[in-house]
């Protein structure tokens, strides 16, 4: 059984470009030229229609809870920001970084920046780790990206959904950040061009928060924070959730997203706030194409995939056994099933990157 | 010596779009541009080992089909995070229904 090292500077990640399993070329369904033009054109208008409602319920809730502050009455109003905030700020993250979400790039830009502050990421640094998670998806120690790794630590996994461990260890790389640039892993994938803005980026996080934390004393009381900050804790459960399925008890280095990374059918709330990023593996084959479109991605490529899990619900009764038996045995993974109609996983392939048989559902 | 390369028919690319033309060991992107002209670049990006020619032609703008790093073809300028080094670009001719680069 391996041990998995996921240090970015450690030997896994060595071994990886060594054996080309860095940087290789992934499996794609064939989809005609045409189709995927199609699916990839680029439209402002879901997305202001989605930014509009989605920061209209935010002030609208905060307002709620502001005036109801003091009775439980407010409990309602900030359970509902919270989310908006800490799990809805997520998927604004990642689709403006891809730049898809929006046709005009400064739009994107503009949500980018507020949806990285709220979700404490800082997004100089961030833009380009998850450039390195789409190159190489859940390849040990390349991934800078990995939710949940082998064998799974459950205490973490649970504290995420309140934002704990991210949050913690935000803050102290935020100030690190502020006063000296990029550490030294950071400094593996964000180009040497891009320090300073590191550094501009995490002063200016770190102003906000001081100011925040000075109103809060001066009020003497916490509401200030309930509306920035405390919501990444309060508010973080749902993209948790969201995003453990994403990858979770799926296999690991390996170059075919049908492996890796699943689908999930979901709600229509939940779509929302996840902005269709339940629809995962078409996400990472083909990243240009906007979250608007991936139910029609969906529905082009699905007779090349495993089957979608059919509710959050019902990939958790999948995923969570997994991460159990990978606690006792780290090379366990699920293997999905492909349907007849889909092109064969490449086993001789994936047996050398793993250098060793695939285990077996 | 520079060489022209005969690389596609006129009609082989629609408007605003692209095709991957390769030439001994060498990969290029021939783009037909929204106003009817033609251009090449270099075939991969400038960022990782990525053919360009399933990505995105949007007005002037190539976007890589795997980080969504986007390049003006004319010029080869790179625009937009995560590619930061310009691609190549070659001279194109049109010659009868042919289009022609300039290879070195």
């Amino acid at each position: 059984m391996a041990k998995r090292d996921y240090s970015l500077l450690g030997p896994d990640g060595a071994r990886a470009v060594e054996t080309g399993l860095a940087a290789a070329e992934w499996y794609h369904t064939d989809v005609p030229r045409k189709v995927m033009k199609d699916l990839m054109t680029r439209s402002d208008a879901p997305a202001i229609r989605d930014t509009i409602i989605l920061y209209g319920c935010m002030i609208a809730f905060a307002a709620g809870g502001i005036a109801l502050w003091g009775t439980w009455w407010c409990v309602p109003f900030w359970l509902a920001y919270g989310v908006l905030y800490g799990s809805a700020s997520d998927s604004r993250w990642h689709e403006c970084s891809h730049g898809t979400a929006f046709r005009t790039p400064w739009m994107n830009n503009a949500v980018y920046e507020i949806a990285s502050f709220m979700i404490m990421r800082n997004s100089a640094t961030w833009r380009w780790s998850h450039a390195r998670h789409h190159t190489d998806t859940y390849i040990v120690g390349r991934d800078p990206e990995i939710a949940i790794m082998r064998p799974p630590a459950f205490a973490k996994v649970i504290l995420a959904f309140f934002g704990i461990p991210d949050v913690i260890a935000f803050i102290p790389r935020m100030i690190r950040n502020a006063l000296s640039g990029p550490t030294a892993e950071e400094k593996t994938f964000v180009p040497q061009s891009e320090w300073g803005k590191v550094q501009r980026v995490a002063i200016i996080y770190t102003a906000i928060y001081a100011a925040t934390i000075a109103l809060a004393l001066a009020l003497h009381s916490i509401l200030p924070l309930m509306v920035i900050g405390l919501p990444r804790l309060y508010g973080a459960w749902h993209h948790i959730m969201t995003g453990l399925l994403q990858h979770g008890g799926l296999a690991d280095n390996v170059i075919d997203h049908r492996l890796n990374s699943r689908t999930v059918y979901m709600n229509p709330v939940s779509r929302f706030i996840y902005w269709n990023m339940n629809y995962h593996v078409e996400h990472h084959m083909f990243p240009m194409v906007p979250y608007h479109a991936l139910p029609r991605l969906h529905e082009t490529i699905k007779h090349d995939l495993p089957a979608p899990n059919r509710s959050i619900a019902e990939a958790f009764r999948e995923m969570w056994p997994a991460l159990k038996r990978q606690l006792a045995y780290e090379d366990f993974f699920l293997r999905r099933d492909l349907p007849p109609t889909a092109k064969p996983y490449r086993e001789d392939f994936h047996k050398a990157a793993l250098g060793e048989a695939i285990p077996a559902e | 010596m520079p060489q022209w390369i005969r690389a596609c028919a006129t009609d082989d690319i629609d408007e605003e779009d692209l095709i991957r033309f390769d030439h001994g060991s060498a990969t290029y992107a021939i783009y037909h541009s929204p106003d009817g002209k033609f251009f090449a670049t270099s075939g991969k990006c400038t960022h990782e080992d990525v053919h360009l020619c399933d990505g995105l032609v949007m007005g002037h703008l190539i976007e890589c089909p795997k980080h969504n790093g986007q390049f003006d073809y004319r010029t080869g300028e790179a625009k937009r995070a995560p590619v930061c080094v310009n691609l190549k670009t070659f001279a194109t001719k049109v010659d009868g229904d042919d289009v022609y680069i300039e290879v070195p």
